[in-house]
């Protein structure tokens, strides 16, 4: 099935299978960033956003996301890169595997939330899993990044 | 898991339609746990073109349409003011931001998931069911029986001068619930609720009806919670035993007691 996505602002006609999941369709088409690890909705490593908000881009049918604006970590370099470099700072980055999802959802929350309460920040990111880091570092970098003491 | 065809109808006639020219057919919701399932879907059905993705208040009830996301529940400005705000709170924890924007009420309310926090948050405010074939029904008929091959359209929750709380006891932040509690009081009239018995939701129809006859003494508390207690079924699962629901339940009820009462 011939399905058209506007990732990262590029129009782009794919074809799929009608049980293809994005995360997949992404992979396949050179988002590399975007990463499988639960592949069950839980680890939030292949979070992207769709039509401005954080997905599980396992979990979304590719046919389902027909005709809708697709992020990736690979279309916000510069925030990314920005977020980061406060994870680094904290020695948060550890192996790096789930760093693409947990960035994509704390721009999310960027966008979403006007300054955030500690607790706030660990609540948006409860679908964020990392086996590394033991999110202490992860949380420092993260509210230093925001500004949130 | 495999999906051979995928549609999109623009009505709902369309939709029951082709949901119903093969049994295999099935209509997609949030599609968050389509992954886990062996399913051969023949036909894959997409409501999304019926717009039925809404929270609006009328005059006497909240109508929740079918493609309302969990998220669409938790920032509500509607269902945060009223029901004491027990849908945004049984609704909220799960999992994360990412899934709160998949995971669909229709597919909740229709799949009648026992583990399901919404399911039990909603059958305490005493909503019904609107669906496409059987039409307006209660939700506790609903949750009990079941329907074949219609698809949901809507929730509608009356409006009522009503105090509610929802509990839960979670192994770890964002699992499933070992067991969920949701007690509504509306006037004199008390309905108490327990899900992820790990069974369906539930109301504990002799519990609640010894609850709106007394006079709220801690005494009249305890004896709901332990009525709630043995006059539901619990079961055994991965997360917990039955003996330790059981104990749960009587807890959680008379905590969620006196939170409406406090």
């Amino acid at each position: 099935m011939r399905i058209t996505l506007w990732i990262n602002d590029r129009q782009q006609e794919l074809e799929v299978t009608c049980d293809e999941f994005l995360a997949e369709t992404l992979r396949n088409n050179g988002y590399l960033s975007v990463r499988q690890g639960c592949s069950t909705t839980s680890c939030g490593l292949c979070t992207v956003w769709m039509d401005d908000k954080p997905v599980l881009s396992c979990s979304v049918l590719s046919v389902m996301a027909n005709g809708k604006r697709i992020t990736t970590i690979e279309g916000v370099q510069d925030e990314a890169r920005a977020v980061a470099g406060f994870l680094v700072g904290e020695g948060a980055e550890q192996c790096g595997f789930c760093i693409p999802g947990l960035v994509m959802t704390v721009l999310a929350m960027k966008k979403d939330l006007r300054q955030p309460t500690a607790e706030q920040i660990v609540h948006y990111l409860n679908g964020n899993l990392c086996r590394c880091s033991g999110y202490m570092g992860q949380l420092r970098g993260i509210k230093k990044y925001l500004g949130v003491e | 898991m495999r999906i051979n065809n995928y549609v999109a109808p623009d009505n709902l006639a369309e939709a029951y339609l082709v949901l119903n020219e093969h049994n295999s057919n099935t209509v997609l919701g949030g599609c968050t746990y389509l992954r886990l399932t062996s399913k051969n879907i023949d036909t894959a059905i997409d409501l999304s073109r019926l717009g039925l993705r809404y929270i609006e208040e009328t005059a006497d009830a909240v109508e929740i349409g079918a493609l309302a996301t969990y998220r669409d529940i938790e920032v509500s400005g509607i269902l945060q003011s009223l029901f004491s705000g027990v849908l945004p709170q049984s609704v909220m924890v799960i999992v994360g931001v990412q899934f709160r924007n998949l995971a669909t009420v229709g597919a909740t309310v229709y799949s009648r998931y026992g583990f399901s926090d919404l399911n039990t948050a909603l059958l305490a405010l005493n909503p019904e069911v609107v669906l496409y074939h059987a039409g307006r029904i209660p939700m506790a008929l609903f949750l009990e029986q079941g329907a074949s091959k219609d698809i949901l359209e809507k929730v509608i929750i009356p409006k009522a001068d009503l105090r509610a709380s929802f509990k839960y006891l979670r192994n770890s932040s964002g699992d499933y619930a070992i067991l969920n509690v949701a007690v509504a009081r509306s006037r004199d009239e008390w309905k108490i609720v327990v899900g992820a018995r790990p069974f369906r939701a539930m109301i504990a129809a002799e519990a609640s009806k010894c609850l709106s006859g007394s006079r709220l003494q801690k005494e009249d508390i305890e004896r709901a919670a332990k009525t709630t207690a043995d006059e539901l079924e619990f079961g055994t699962n991965m997360r917990s035993s039955r003996e330790y629901r059981q104990a749960v339940c009587e807890v959680l009820v008379q905590r969620a007691i006196q939170e409406v009462i406090s």
